[in-house]
């Protein structure tokens, strides 16, 4: 035997063996005495093994931006632009006799008729100078406009939503102080999903209420006679709408107004809420939450329930409301959170770049109003579709009885392949365990996520190696019996059972690399990768670590006349 | 040397037709239990589909004293959870799972609006917890039952799904693990033949089938852990078949007058001795997992310990005569002609491809 080539492939096996070592166990920085100890051995483990949440505790949250509601609304206030622009212009040909709109089952169109159907194009200049209309496809026919919005034009429009409302999901829970949270598309972009993970959370309620919420806050003008006189309010939405005429025009809102308990009666107490009224402002808002540089609870008296919110524009939006409040001295304002009038207060000078909500808020009230101001509105309603939750503790149980049936297992195999194999199943055994730290030392190397059913993924990639060893040795045993001398068994052996061998990895790991591929972001790739793991180092294990170790022992016993098989 | 397998012999072939009729009266009743309990109204549904599939929540609580199963469900009767699942983990006598279904109008994923789904899955864990508070306080947050000494329990693990990410879950495994059949399709008839890709194919979807009817009869739950359960029953599947169709593919070329009926039963002997070891070992440690693996992994051990058991019996009984069987339709005009070039006096098996020394006229 050429003890040359032995000793290289005895280098490969142990330089192998280290780097895995060193990749499970190893710490990732200078190592000190401490990492020799039991116990900073299984922190160093602890720490490079990348454990998913099954395992370590956390919450899965899978959310579905309501999309077909962020179209059906951007259509909705788009027509309504597009009338509000048409009927500000003065001139007298810009009449809206109909407008219509449809925003379901994928069509989101809305059209608008004129009285006077010859100068369509400059109303539709009109239009577009105070719409944005660039995406849409603009027909005309007979004095009817009409804007469609295309298919491709919406899936541009949902992946931006869906990645504009998870760069909001990311700063509402970064600032909650989620640590390490993932956040990711789940399926295709325009489905919506998006799949959060939090490692360590195990009650997701209050982010949640966080993620959901939707804060969309507005400056309005209010409809009314201006200071001294008294901010004009109705009783009932009828009273509003009787006082424009019947119906609501597209440039106005009627919003509830809840005076909040400032006595507003004599023999009131400031406890009780005042009656809820009504308010008229114009539409659009003078200014919008999305020109918000920021906001904050702040407290006066710091007593519990006394919490106000005050913010700041960003440049842009603080020239709009700066030029808006220096027209209208005196007139009354609202400040609308979410369709409600939070508060109405008439302009005393010229404001540029601040403003606050008033109300009656409590402290966690108030901070998480201002962190959700602050992070922007969510372009549309979020629903949940999967919440799991795992604690730390189910989590520990579960890595327990994952160790343990690998383990038991493992240890049930070694036991018969020694009884059985006798000399040889130490073969195995040395290719079964090599086998197992390898395979965890590539998990670590690709810095994959050990979950639950990867675990499964490596208990059959231990059951596929062992399959490997009885091949080979099934194999030795018949090549002796049918009356070869030792070497040439050994050298058919494993020759003929390698065959197999590939046959039967490369179509598990074809399988598997497509359920990884098909397979989503869910349980399924946590098994194949695993699998695909073990099934490649099996290759090494079984074959090229056991062979070295006959050779060995040809080499080192040549005169051989038994093999302990 | 240890070999009970010697000179071991067993004409697995001739039995083909029965143990294709014991397959196919399995199935059956199978399918009789699927479709009957679909058709009995009121009756059970075909299959005991878990919250992965059907959407419910599932809350895993730890009490410091356990109440009974009836107190808990009528704790959460009275809050108004209806229908909720009882179940004790037999390893942890302090843990109980408590399973709450979607409400029965909300199981279809049509005509029920998101707003209940949404509900659904928000509402599940609030509704276990105020009726669990009716046994004490919860640990909250960071605290265990150890540092809370006032609580009575704490919920640890929570999983709700809504209908539609179940069925979405369910569409996803089910294309994921029928792609991969496709791959193994093509490449064992690359490497072997179509024949015997076929045959290893049917019996990776006969013992799928299989499983499922056992599910469906016994009512064993389906979730997510049977799907990892079932993917790695098709590759175990599959390498049993691989291992003694290899073994047909190497004894071929070296019998060159024996029917392809005897080689591949002799193959199937000459493997016999692995396939029972590999098989013993890995059934066993399932059969550990059955018997203390407890109450979550019940479903994933089950469908291991039924699907790895037919994966051997499989190979035997389906995808070995079935790739004769196909064999044998194919005519002799065909397999003469793949024969051609490895009958001539010039042995040139190594150019002769794959395909010409897998078929062979099948007499009999």
């Amino acid at each position: 035997m050429k003890r040359t080539g032995l000793w290289i492939r005895t280098g490969v096996i142990l330089a192998i063996t280290l780097v895995g070592v060193y990749m499970v166990f190893g710490p990732r920085r200078m190592p000190t005495s401490a990492d020799f100890t039991w116990e900073g051995i299984k922190t160093n483990l602890a720490e490079n093994i990348n454990l998913g949440l099954d395992l370590k505790g956390g919450s899965h949250l899978v959310m579905r931006v309501k999309l077909d509601d962020y179209l059906k609304t951007m259509t909705e206030n788009n027509a309504q632009a597009a009338v509000s622009a048409i009927q500000d212009s003065t001139e007298p040909k810009f009449q809206v006799t109909n407008n219509a709109t449809v925003a379901e089952n994928g069509n989101y169109s809305f059209n608008v008729t004129l009285a006077d159907g010859t100068d369509l194009s400059a109303v539709a200049e009109a239009v577009k100078k105070k719409v944005d209309l660039q995406t849409w496809n603009e027909t005309t026919s007979g004095s009817t406009i009409s804007w469609t919005l295309g298919a491709a034009a919406q899936n541009v429009l949902k992946v931006d939503a869906v990645s504009q409302a998870k760069k909001i999901i990311e700063s509402r829970i970064n600032t909650y102080g989620v640590k390490e949270p993932t956040i990711q598309n789940q399926g295709s972009p325009t489905s919506g999903q998006i799949l959060l993970q939090m490692p360590g959370v195990d009650d997701p309620e209050r982010v949640k209420s966080l993620i959901g919420a939707e804060s969309n806050l507005a400056l309005m003008k209010i409809v009314s006679a201006a200071n001294p006189a008294p901010v004009t309010t109705y009783p009932t939405v009828d009273a509003a709408k009787a006082s424009l005429g019947g119906t609501v025009p597209a440039n106005r809102k009627i919003l509830p107004y809840a005076e909040r308990d400032e006595p507003t009666a004599a023999g009131q107490t400031p406890d009780q809420k005042a009656p809820t009224r009504y308010v008229v402002v114009e539409y659009p808002a003078v200014v919008d939450g999305s020109e918000l540089r920021n906001a904050e609870a702040v407290s006066r008296t710091g007593a519990q329930g006394d919490y106000q919110i005050s913010f700041q524009f960003k440049p842009s939006g603080a020239q709009k409301f700066g030029e808006w409040t220096g027209k209208n001295i005196n007139n009354y304002m609202a400040v609308v959170l979410n369709d409600e009038v939070k508060s109405a207060a008439f302009i005393k000078s010229q404001i540029f770049d601040s403003g606050e909500i008033s109300g009656k808020f409590t402290k966690t009230s108030a901070e998480d109003l201002a962190l959700t101001l602050k992070s922007g509105a969510l372009p549309a309603k979020i629903v949940y579709q999967e919440e799991r939750t795992v604690g730390p503790s189910l989590g520990a149980d579960s890595i327990r009885s994952g160790v343990e049936a690998s383990l038991g297992g493992l240890g049930l195999v070694i036991v018969f392949m020694l009884f059985y194999y006798r000399g040889s199943g130490v073969n195995a055994v040395v290719a079964l365990v090599l086998n197992m730290l390898l395979t965890i030392a590539a998990l670590v190397l690709i810095r994959s996520t050990l979950t639950l059913p990867g675990i499964a993924g490596l208990i059959l990639g231990i059951g596929m190696a062992v399959d490997s060893n009885v091949l080979i040795f099934e194999r030795i045993r018949e090549e002796l019996k049918a009356g070869f001398d030792i070497p040439t068994s050994i050298d058919l052996g494993f020759d003929r059972a390698f065959v197999t061998i590939i046959d039967t990895h490369i179509t598990t790991i074809i399988s598997s690399i497509i359920l990884y591929m098909a397979g989503g972001a869910g349980p399924i790739r946590g098994f194949a990768v695993t699998l695909i793991l073990g099934l490649l180092i099996n290759l090494f294990t079984a074959v090229f670590v056991s062979r070295t170790i006959f050779n060995w022992e040809l080499s080192l016993r040549p005169k051989m006349d038994r093999l302990s098989i | 040397m240890l070999n009970p397998f010697d000179n071991f012999h067993f004409d697995w072939l001739r039995r083909r037709r029965a143990f294709i009729g014991i397959s196919i009266a399995i199935m059956i009743a199978g399918l009789v239990s699927a479709v009957g309990r679909e058709l009995t109204p009121g009756g059970t549904d075909s299959f005991n589909m878990g919250v992965d599939f059907k959407g419910g929540t599932i809350v895993t609580a730890k009490f410091r004293n356990r109440p009974t199963d009836d107190e808990i469900r009528a704790a959460l009767n009275n809050s108004g959870v209806g229908d909720p699942v009882i179940q004790s983990s037999t390893n942890k006598p302090d843990e109980v799972l408590i399973k709450i279904p979607l409400l029965e109008a909300e199981t279809s994923p049509e005509g029920v609006s998101d707003q209940d789904h949404t509900l659904q899955v928000q509402a599940g864990r609030a509704e276990v917890k105020s009726a669990l508070d009716t046994f004490g306080t919860a640990a909250e947050g960071d605290a265990t039952l150890d540092t809370a000494p006032d609580a009575a329990y704490k919920i640890i693990g929570t999983d709700s799904v809504g209908a539609i990410a179940g069925s979405q879950l369910r569409n996803q495994a089910v294309i994921a693990t029928l792609l991969g059949l496709v791959g193994i399709l093509v490449f064992i008839a690359f490497r072997y033949d179509w024949t015997y890709a076929a045959g290893a194919v049917i019996a990776v979807f006969h013992d799928v089938i299989m499983v499922l009817s056992f599910f469906s009869i016994f009512q064993w739950e389906v979730n997510l852990t049977v799907i990892a359960a079932i993917l790695t029953i098709v590759g175990f599947s599959v390498n049993d078949s691989i291992v003694i169709f290899d073994r047909v593919r190497e004894n071929v070329p070296m019998r060159r007058h024996d029917s392809l009926f005897e080689i591949t039963n002799d193959s199937i002997n000459q493997t016999l001795s692995r396939t029972v070891i590999t098989a013993g070992l890995v059934i066993l440690s399932v059969l550990a997992l059955v018997v203390f693996g407890g109450e979550v992994l019940r479903s994933f051990s089950l469908a291991l310990l039924v699907g790895l058991t037919l994966g051997c019996y499989s190979t035997i009984a389906i995808a070995s005569p079935i790739a004769i069987w196909w064999q044998s339709k194919l005519g002799d005009s065909k397999i003469k002609d793949a024969l051609a070039p490895s009958t001539t006096k010039g042995e040139k098996l190594a150019s002769s491809s794959r395909r010409s020394v897998t078929r062979r006229p099948v007499t009999r």
